[in-house]
Parts: structure tokens; C-alpha cells; sequence
């Protein structure tokens, strides 16, 4: 019964984001800072990470092609694949929750423990309007991180081929482009605007309506975390299934 | 003018508010004392809108909150006033920030208009310097303070406290008073204050209401809390040895 409670509660609060919207000049500057802060505070960890992970699913695939028939070029049209179809969207994502959604749901929850959200109430500002809704058009933004993980990935994946030997550059470059499918890249940031919006709303919730003092504050940031990387997880299955199948 | 009349409000199976009458006069400044878990945060949470009650009626100058429309329960809270036990300031936007939110919400002043503004609230506030500080950098007593710049900056005509002295040393605590009553006589609004400081309820306290178990148990004002008999109020209020000793001279001296 709790998770249907939950689950009720959750559209009403999103919902209730669309409502009595704050004043524009207001919400601008609101929008802008969570884009610093969500989006290009979030681009280094990405980077970083999109890169070596891409070097790694190179060398995995190099070494498990034993098979001298099989073309080399293969590296790459591998590391393509992995990258653009799961690594970028989902497992960033799922790196997201953690990073974005921690911070979205500390923050909140904090301004719930500190009385703010009490404050923004009592003046008349719809608090979830207020507070929700400019995170969730930041995010809106995530596709532009994904690309840029898309890209140094495959350039990962490159660097660590080259460096290692396992393929020359003409023929990861082959693989990279061998049948390639625009429709792949589009499934791919499908999956991404709906995760985004996942890494804004289900971090909210849990920020928003968390009970209690500073310990609650980090039970529900981690309570968020997995219930973000559990629906991202369900839904990049029910989306691969609808899109790609 | 805050009316209110038979309030009632429940959590599940709990009735915290059991049917509380009062009101709150403009230009006064009014104290709701109790002990703790006598509801009085309830009480002031149904005030201000923030728990819908179930039965009862709260007006604010003649206009019935519950019955307003979304527009007129949002206009009648922008003309409302709150500091929190907390202070519960903005920690992302500096002190000057913070007072300037109601204004930006609110008004269509220009940005200088607001910077004025802001100017004269945190003058009268004693805070002339601090516009570029940030709360984490700020006292206890300064935090308060600025809370009551950021309640009293789009002239409200009602103000709430919650336990503005919580946290405070006595000095502070009385100038945090003093302050409240000041712009409540300056301003004219109707001030209402949760409290459970002693020193409050006799520096300031021009209407008393007492809460007991989610009842009024008594209602008066600093000069009549001395006389009264009501044997529930005086084990409250004058629970310390100094207080006790404080009434036994005002009565001796006023037989």
C-alpha cells in the first residue's frame, strides 16, 4: 500500500510543478543555476568516466576475439555499439542518480529540515513549482552531457586501441562507422529525455516530502538513489523493448 | 484582526486542536504560550495556512481563509509576515537577497526601488552592514533579525513568531523583543507570537493566550497574568523560583 501511496503522491507533485507557476524573472535565474550546477558541474565526472569506460570495453572486446577470421574493425563497431546503445544513455544515468540525484534530494530535504520550504509556502510560492520544476528543465539539458559522453567513449575507445595495439586506427575507424544507424543515436536520447526527467522528479520527491532531521536527510538521498536507478533500469528495458525489438 | 473561531484539527486518531476561540487585535502584539505538545505550532501552522483544519473558521479581517479562492488565499498570504524558530533564511542567496525575495516575488519594483528598500529594513533591523554576508556567516541573533527584515520588508499586515528567542542569550533575546514590539506599533500590523520564553510574555505580551492539551486554558494580557487565580496558568508561568518571587512582590506591592 506504501508504494502505491508513493506512487499517487508522486504525479500529483508533478502535477502540482506545473501549477501557479513562479514569476518568469524569477524562475530564469533559477533555471540557470541548476543548469551550473546539475549540467556543467556534472560534465567532469562524465568525461572522465565515459572516457576510460570506452578504453576498457575496447580492450574487453580485443581480447575476447580470438578468432583470426573475425575482422579487426570489429573493435570499433563493438565499442560504438556498447556505447551509444547502453553505456552513454543508461549507465551515465545511473552515475547521475547518484551524483545529480544525491544533490537534489540533500538539498531539498535540507531546505524541508531548515523550515525554507515552510517559508516559500507561507509567502503564497507553490514550494514544488518553486523548487522542482527548474531541475527538471536543467535536465532537459542532459542529452548534451550524454553527446559528450557518446564522443569521448568512442575516442577512449580509440586511445586505448591505438596505445595498446589491438587494432590499427584505420580499422577502429572502419568499425566506428560500419553500419551505422541514425535511428541508434535517436533511441538513445529517447532514453535520455526520459531519464532525465526521472533524475529530477524521483530525487524531488524524496527531497520534498522526507520527514525528520539531518540523519533522514541522508536516508532519503540514498533511498532516491536506488529508487532512481530502479526505475531507470525498468524503463530503459520497457523502452529497448518498444524501440528496438 | 485575526479572528478565530472553534478551531478544530486532528492527526489520525490525535485531536490536537480542540475547539480554540481567540483573536488577535491590529497594532498589538499578541503571545500564544503553553507547554510543549500543547499545540500551539499547530495552532500557529493553521494560522498561517499550512495545516488544513477540520473544523472551525479563521478570518483575517473579516475574510474567511477557508472559504477565499486560490488568487485570494495567495493575496492574503503575501501580506503576511513569518519568522521561524529556525529563521529559516535562504541559504543560497545572501542576507540582502534574502530580504529582497518578497519583494522580487511580489512587486514590480525596479531593482534600485528594491535595493532601497532593502536598505531601510536592514537599517532599521541594526543590520546596515551585512548585505553581502551569507546566513552560515551570520550570528544566531543576527539570523533572527534578518528574518524579521525579510517578514517585515513588503509591509505585511500580520506577522508571525515562532519562538523568535529559541537559541538566544537573554540580552539578544530582549532586543529580538523589543524589536517586535517596535514594528508592530510602527507598522500597525497584528503580531502573533509562539513563545515559551517567560521574559517575552512580561516585556511584551499585550494579549496572552494560553493552550492546554489543545484548549484555551486562559486568556489575558501581561498585567492581568500577575493577578490571575487560574491555578493551571501559574504553575506554567511561574514555574521558576525568581518568577514566583517576582509575582509574591508585584501582589504585595499592589494590595
Amino acid at each position: 500500500m506504501t508504494y502505491l501511496h508513493n506512487i499517487g503522491k508522486y504525479f500529483l507533485m508533478i502535477r502540482e510543478m506545473f501549477r501557479k507557476p513562479t514569476k518568469w524573472s524569477v524562475m530564469r535565474n533559477l533555471i540557470f543555476k541548476d543548469i551550473d550546477d546539475l549540467i556543467f558541474g556534472s560534465l567532469g565526472i562524465v568525461a572522465f568516466i565515459s572516457f576510460f569506460v570506452g578504453g576498457v570495453i575496447t580492450i574487453q572486446t580485443a581480447l575476447n576475439i580470438s578468432n583470426p577470421l573475425i575482422p579487426k574493425y570489429l573493435v570499433g563497431f563493438a565499442t560504438r555499439q556498447s556505447i551509444i546503445l547502453e553505456f552513454a544513455p543508461t549507465f551515465t544515468s545511473i552515475i547521475m542518480a547518484g551524483k545529480v540525484g544525491s544533490f537534489i534530494t540533500s538539498s531539498i530535504g535540507t531546505m524541508r529540515v531548515t523550515e525554507q520550504i515552510d517559508a516559500l509556502e507561507v509567502m503564497g510560492i507553490n514550494s514544488i513549482n518553486y523548487l522542482v520544476f527548474p531541475k527538471t528543465i536543467a535536465l532537459l539539458l542532459y542529452p548534451f552531457i550524454i553527446s559528450i559522453g557518446m564522443f569521448l567513449g568512442v575516442l577512449g575507445g580509440l586511445a586505448a586501441c591505438m596505445f595498446g595495439g589491438y587494432a590499427t586506427l584505420e580499422d577502429y575507424i572502419l568499425g566506428v562507422q560500419t553500419d551505422f544507424q541514425t535511428f541508434h543515436i535517436v533511441y538513445a536520447f529517447i532514453k535520455t529525455f526520459v531519464f532525465a526527467f526521472v533524475l529530477a522528479t524521483i530525487p524531488s520527491f524524496y527531497g520534498y516530502y522526507m520527514k525528520g532531521g539531518a540523519l533522514e536527510v541522508g536516508k532519503a538521498s540514498t533511498t532516491s538513489f536506488v529508487w532512481t536507478s530502479v526505475v531507470i533500469i525498468l524503463l530503459n528495458y520497457l523502452l529497448t523493448q518498444m524501440l528496438l525489438s | 484582526m485575526i479572528e478565530v473561531k472553534d478551531l478544530h484539527k486532528s492527526f489520525g486518531d490525535a485531536h490536537i486542536l480542540k475547539g480554540i476561540s481567540t483573536s488577535f487585535e491590529k497594532g498589538k502584539t499578541s503571545l500564544v504560550i503553553g507547554q510543549s505538545g500543547s499545540g500551539k505550532t499547530v495552532f500557529l501552522k493553521c494560522l498561517l495556512g499550512l495545516f488544513a483544519y477540520e473544523g472551525g473558521s479563521i478570518a483575517y479581517d473579516g475574510k474567511i481563509f477557508a472559504q477565499l479562492s486560490d488568487d485570494e488565499k495567495r493575496d492574503v498570504r503575501a501580506e503576511i509576515g513569518m519568522v521561524f524558530q529556525g529563521s529559516a533564511l535562504f541559504d543560497s542567496m545572501t542576507i540582502a537577497e534574502n530580504v529582497m525575495f518578497p519583494l522580487r516575488m511580489f512587486t514590480k519594483q525596479s531593482k534600485s526601488e528594491m535595493e532601497d528598500r532593502v536598505d531601510v529594513v536592514l537599517k532599521r533591523v541594526n543590520l546596515p552592514d551585512a548585505h553581502n554576508k551569507f546566513p552560515s556567516e551570520a550570528s544566531g541573533g543576527m539570523q533572527k533579525r534578518v528574518a524579521i527584515a525579510r517578514a517585515i520588508v513588503n509591509n505585511p499586515k500580520y506577522l508571525f513568531c515562532d519562538e523568535p528567542n529559541s537559541g538566544l542569550d537573554p540580552k539578544t533575546a530582549i532586543v529580538i523583543d523589543n524589536l517586535i514590539q517596535e514594528i508592530t506599533d510602527e507598522y500597525n500590523i497584528t503580531t502573533v507570537i509562539n513563545s515559551h520564553d517567560m521574559n517575552s510574555v512580561m516585556e511584551i505580551g499585550e494579549k496572552i493566550v494560553f493552550l492546554r492539551n489543545g484548549l484555551k486554558a486562559w486568556e489575558g494580557s501581561k498585567d492581568t497574568i500577575f493577578k490571575t487565580d487560574n491555578e493551571v496558568v501559574t504553575d506554567f508561568v511561574y514555574s521558576s523560583n525568581l518568577f514566583k518571587k517576582v509575582r509574591k512582590m508585584y501582589l504585595d506591592e499592589n494590595q
